[in-house]
Formats: C-alpha cells, sequence, structure tokens
C-alpha cells in the first residue's frame, strides 16, 4: 500500500441564487456524507454570498460538519473570477481530498476552473460516486473517488478516476443523488472565511440579470409523459401534453427531442438532465440511449411505446407497446376517458 | 479592430454510432466514426466571423487533434476564418480536459499574443464536458463568459453579453481580452462560401503533405511544403517541439483523469408485459396500474 498524505475531507460547493440555495447542493451533501464516512472523513459545505449564513446552517441538516462561509456584498450573485479565487485558495490550502459541485450553469462555470488552476481531475454529470481502494496499473490506491458515468453514444458506462491528483473533482446533475435531511444535526460550525476585493475580480460586472423560478419540477411529479425524437415533429408532441393533461401528469423529453426544440430544455430526462423516480414513467418514441435511462431506470413502473420491437427501451420497461404514437396514445386516452366515466 | 482566436473540434457524430467504437482501454476509437465540425465550434465561429465583419481584425481557427482534423480546419477557411492552425503530436494523444486546455493555451500564446477574444463552443458533442473553455481561460489568465448568447456590444477595451442561465438570463460586461463560450442557439453558422471553397479545398497540413510524399516518389516533402506555402494553402502545424510545452502536462501523461473501468451495461426491469395495440388491450393496462395504486 502506498502511503500519502492525502486528507479524508469531502467538500460541496453550495450554490445560491438570489439568496436560496440549489436543491441540488444539498443532494450532494448527502451523498458527500456517505463518501466522507468512508474515509473516516469530514464533510464541509462551501457557502458564498451576502447574507448567507442561514444557508450555511441548513447544510448541517444534510449532513456537514463544518461549514466555511464567505459573505461580502460583492459577492451577492455569483460571478466566475472572485467565487473561483475564493475556492481556488481554500482548495489550496485545505488539500480536500473530494470536491462536489452541482452540474448547473454555475458549477459547469466554476468547477473547471478551480480544477484547472489546481490541477485537479475533473468529471463532468455523474450518475454515481463511490470511494474506494484501488489497484491501478500495479500501484494500491487509498480513497479513490470513483467518478461513473455513461460514456460515449452510451452503450456503456464509464468508472474515471484520478489516480495521483490529491483533489478529486466531479459535478453531478439535479436529482441524480436521493436527498434526506439527516435526523441528527451534528453541531453546528461555521468558519468564516473574510474576502478582499481584489482588482481582477472585477473585470467582469453584472449588469443586469432576469430570473424566473422555474414551474416546472419533475423530480416531485408522480406521473411523467416523456417524448422522444421518434415522434417526428413539435405538432405531434402536442399528443404527449394531451396525454398529460388527461391522466394528471407531466411532460418530459429526452435529450434528442429537446435537441430538436419540440419540448424546453428544464422538461429534459437523463444524464445530462434530470433525473427522476415517478410512480409512472411513459417513454414515447424514446429509443432507450443509457443517458435517458441513467435518469428514468427508478421509475416504479415504465410503459414504454415504440415503433420498433427491439427498441432498448422496452428492456427496462414493464409495459411494452408496439406500435405508433400516434396511434397508440389516442386509443389509451379513449381507452383511459371511458374506464373513469 | 479585434483579434479573434477561435478553438474548434473535431468530434466523432455521436448521433450515427454503429459498430465496435470502443477500444479495450476505453478510448474511443475515433478512426472508426464519421467526424463532423462540433456543432458549437461552428458557432463560435459565425461570431468571430461578425465581430470581423463589423469591426475587422483577423480570426484564427485552432485545433488539437490528429492530422484527419485539418478537416475542420479547411471549413474554417471556407468560412472565412484568416488563418487556421492544426495542434498536433502523438504526445497530445489522449489528453483529457486539463492537458487539452494547457495545450490549447500555449498555442494561443504561441500564435497571436495580441487576441481580444477567444471564442469556443460551450461543449462537444461527444464529451458534454463544456470544461475546455473555462480551463483554457484559466490558463491564459483571462476571464470567462460561459453560455454566451449574444454580443450586445463592443466598445474600446469593454463588451458587452447576454447570457442564459437557468430560468433567464444576465447581462454581463467584461474588459477584454476575454474567452466566450456559446450555445447552438447563439447563431446560425454561415455557409461556406463557394469562393472560398475552391480557393482553399487543396489546402494542406504537414502531416497530410507528408501522407503525399510518403506514398509518391515523386515528391519531397520540402519542396512540397515550399510549393504549398507559397500557394497560401499550407496549413501551419505546431507540435510539442515547436510549442516548447511541458510535455509531463500534455495527453495522457498530463491528464490526471483515468478510464479505470469500462462496461457495457443491461438494464433490465425483470419482466416486461406485451401490451396489445387496441382499446381493449389499453383497457386492460389501465386496470392494472389503477389495480397498483399507479393510476386513477
Amino acid at each position: 500500500m502506498s502511503m500519502n498524505n492525502f486528507s479524508n475531507e469531502v467538500w460541496v460547493f453550495v450554490e445560491q441564487r438570489n439568496g436560496k440555495p440549489a436543491e441540488v447542493s444539498f443532494e450532494l451533501l448527502c451523498k458527500g456524507r456517505k463518501l466522507a464516512n468512508r474515509m473516516n472523513g469530514k464533510l464541509k459545505s462551501v457557502v458564498i454570498g451576502n447574507a448567507v449564513e442561514q444557508i450555511a446552517v441548513e447544510t448541517f441538516s444534510f449532513g456537514a460538519d463544518e461549514s466555511y462561509l464567505i459573505e461580502h456584498p460583492d459577492l451577492t450573485h455569483y460571478r466566475t473570477l472572485p467565487y473561483s479565487r475564493i475556492l481556488i485558495e481554500l482548495v489550496e490550502k485545505h488539500q480536500p481530498r473530494v470536491v462536489l459541485f452541482g452540474a448547473t450553469i454555475i458549477g459547469r462555470d466554476l468547477a473547471p476552473r478551480v480544477a484547472s488552476h489546481t490541477r485537479s481531475g475533473l468529471t463532468a454529470d455523474c450518475t454515481d460516486l463511490q470511494i474506494s481502494d484501488v489497484n491501478y496499473l500495479g500501484k494500491e490506491h487509498k480513497n479513490l473517488l470513483l467518478q461513473i458515468r455513461p460514456a460515449f453514444g452510451g452503450n456503456i458506462i464509464a468508472t474515471i478516476i484520478t489516480p495521483d491528483a490529491p483533489v478529486q473533482m466531479a459535478t453531478v446533475r439535479e436529482g441524480v443523488m436521493e436527498m434526506h435531511a439527516s435526523p441528527s444535526v451534528n453541531s453546528i460550525k461555521i468558519t468564516r472565511i473574510p474576502y478582499t476585493p481584489n482588482e481582477t475580480d472585477n473585470l467582469v460586472k453584472l449588469i443586469e440579470q432576469h430570473r424566473e423560478e422555474s414551474t416546472v419540477n419533475l423530480k416531485t411529479a408522480p406521473i411523467i409523459i416523456a417524448g422522444g425524437y421518434g415522434l417526428g415533429s413539435k405538432e405531434n408532441f402536442k399528443l404527449i401534453y394531451e396525454l398529460a393533461r388527461v391522466i394528471g401528469g407531466e411532460v418530459a423529453g429526452s435529450r434528442a427531442a429537446v435537441d430538436a426544440g419540440y419540448v424546453p430544455p428544464e422538461r429534459q430526462v437523463g444524464q445530462t438532465g434530470v433525473t427522476v423516480r415517478p410512480k409512472l414513467y411513459f417513454a414515447i418514441g424514446i429509443s432507450g440511449a443509457i443517458q435517458h435511462l441513467a435518469g428514468m431506470q427508478e421509475a416504479k413502473k415504465i410503459v414504454a411505446i415504440n415503433t420498433d420491437p427491439d427498441a432498448p427501451i422496452f428492456e427496462v420497461s414493464h409495459y411494452r407497446i408496439v406500435g405508433d404514437a400516434m396511434d397508440v396514445i389516442p386509443k389509451f386516452i379513449e381507452a383511459y376517458k371511458s374506464k373513469l366515466k | 479592430m479585434y483579434n479573434s482566436i477561435v478553438l474548434v473540434k473535431q468530434v466523432p457524430d455521436t448521433a450515427n454510432i454503429s459498430g465496435q467504437v470502443m477500444k479495450e482501454d476505453g478510448t474511443v476509437n475515433r478512426a472508426k466514426l464519421p467526424a463532423i465540425f462540433n456543432p458549437e465550434d461552428k458557432v463560435a465561429l459565425e461570431l468571430a466571423l461578425r465581430v470581423k465583419d463589423k469591426f475587422g481584425g483577423t480570426v484564427t481557427a485552432i485545433t488539437m487533434g490528429p492530422p484527419r482534423a485539418s478537416d475542420v480546419l479547411r471549413e474554417c477557411l471556407y468560412m472565412g476564418a484568416d488563418m487556421a492552425y492544426l495542434i498536433t503530436d502523438r504526445k497530445f494523444a489522449g489528453a483529457d480536459t486539463l492537458a487539452t486546455s494547457y495545450v490549447l493555451s500555449e498555442a494561443i500564446k504561441k500564435i497571436n499574443h495580441k487576441y481580444h477574444f477567444v471564442f469556443a463552443g460551450r461543449q462537444a458533442i461527444d464529451g458534454d464536458t463544456a470544461q475546455v473553455g473555462p480551463q483554457t481561460a484559466e490558463k491564459l489568465g483571462i476571464p470567462q463568459i460561459t453560455y454566451a448568447e449574444e454580443i450586445i456590444e463592443i466598445k474600446d477595451n469593454k463588451v458587452r453579453i447576454k447570457r442564459k442561465i437557468e430560468g433567464g438570463y444576465e447581462i454581463l460586461e467584461s474588459t477584454l481580452p476575454v474567452l466566450i463560450t456559446v450555445i447552438k442557439e447563439t447563431a446560425i453558422p454561415r455557409p461556406f462560401s463557394a469562393k472560398r471553397t475552391m480557393t482553399y479545398k487543396g489546402a494542406k497540413s504537414l502531416p497530410e503533405l507528408e501522407k503525399v510524399a510518403e506514398s509518391s516518389s515523386l515528391f519531397y516533402i520540402d519542396q512540397l511544403v515550399n510549393e504549398y506555402k507559397s500557394r497560401s494553402l499550407l496549413i501551419p502545424t505546431l507540435t510539442a517541439d515547436d510549442l516548447e510545452v511541458d510535455v509531463q502536462r500534455c495527453g495522457i501523461k498530463g491528464s490526471p483523469t483515468k478510464v479505470y473501468n469500462v462496461e457495457s451495461v443491461t438494464l433490465s426491469s425483470g419482466i416486461t408485459m406485451d401490451v396489445e395495440n387496441t382499446k381493449v388491450g389499453m383497457g386492460k393496462l389501465i386496470d392494472e396500474l389503477i389495480k397498483d395504486h399507479i393510476l386513477g
């Protein structure tokens, strides 16, 4: 066993927008707690903003042992340069073993900048994370972060490791990790880190910002009707909305359907979208690439409709309907309406 | 006048994958796939060309990749790039985003110190990591604006950019130079200019000319290079030696992330029930879902 002096701390960057914490950060804290336990290490949250102490306090309900809190009026809104400088300085000083970020627009802007400066490994859009001792090329490595994600074309799941870097970083999409507030809250230990603005922090100024809270919440929807590229057109996709209206579900789409403009990006289910665990999931005109399956395979019941009898989606579905969605959906709606009469 | 550098990548067409494309070590056998110009990088080039159209200056495209990546450089020339550089070396092979951004940033420093903008696609379709843009900006020591939707204004040494955020947008003002990554909605890339395509379809990079020289006893490489140079058809090529890079930071050696394991997965629900595509079949399915408290 090679000896190293790597730490055993897990850090989670806790993202806030307009003073509200992002749910994905709490999901990552819950996962981070398990990873830290595996290493007998501490879980720490990093909270940056202005008047965000309450968020730091909240991270203790999701397993944090300590919170680094950096508050300053200049830090009210996320900006790349000051936020990355703060994290780089903290990471360089404390060398945590693992740092996790939500794969949000902020996380995807921030994490690579921090990883670049600290020369850490960074894996995007992981669908699972584990801690394990690993023998790689004949050498033993302790407490490696297994960064698991579908790769390339979607037929395979790759496990990425960063054996020689002291700090291992990963981003994870919303919904992938399950969130539970922990019953017992550790004692609250908040460490305030002072922030002194420097000139380069202000090379980019925020002029204005418009943000509307999304009304779509796929994660909590008990029934999801998802359509894919197989629907063929935006016009045909309306039938997905119609079915959702009739049976009371949320509309979702595969990445291909989003790319084709059939359905907006906030409704994308899959590795690079949201991960969902509804009671009932309709996969309509979705072939079933692993990236999509990664985001919905934990649904309790899956009904798949596809013209191709060999579509991979049928491998994970509980009910299989071979046929054209334009023909099947109206029949289903009609049958449903007559049942509920 | 504003000078722009555009980072482009040739990517396997992930929408059209067939056959055995994975090598045993878990990396991709790119030679077996159709290769295309990464779509968002093409949008980045379009934006750089618009800056040039409006303010003057130059547009320089750069790609790091194997010799066949010369294809996307020719396409950059067809669209309107003034220069296109191939960064290639066996020592660069197997690079993750950190090693890639190191080489790209060194190439940018070598090629043009006086750039105002570096444009890149937000992400490449073969990895979707969106890391190379920010990592290159960090290595150049310049600010970055990712997910740019629109250039609102360029004035003196400042640019205003509208960028996408969750549920809306924000407007940022950056001092130049800045690295900007764009999304596919930002702009529609212009078609190839017929005239430029005629001019540059014969443009070749050094490894391509070496291949010509190897396969024919009629040509000597030096002679070929001189001839292509004199006709402005030589795609400049830079290797690890040309860039004077630290080879420990390049390619697989300089990549902290390693593929440890690759497995093909077979997911299964256990039992799949066939539902007849009739109204009766649907009725049975609905009954069952209601019985299981899933519906109704």
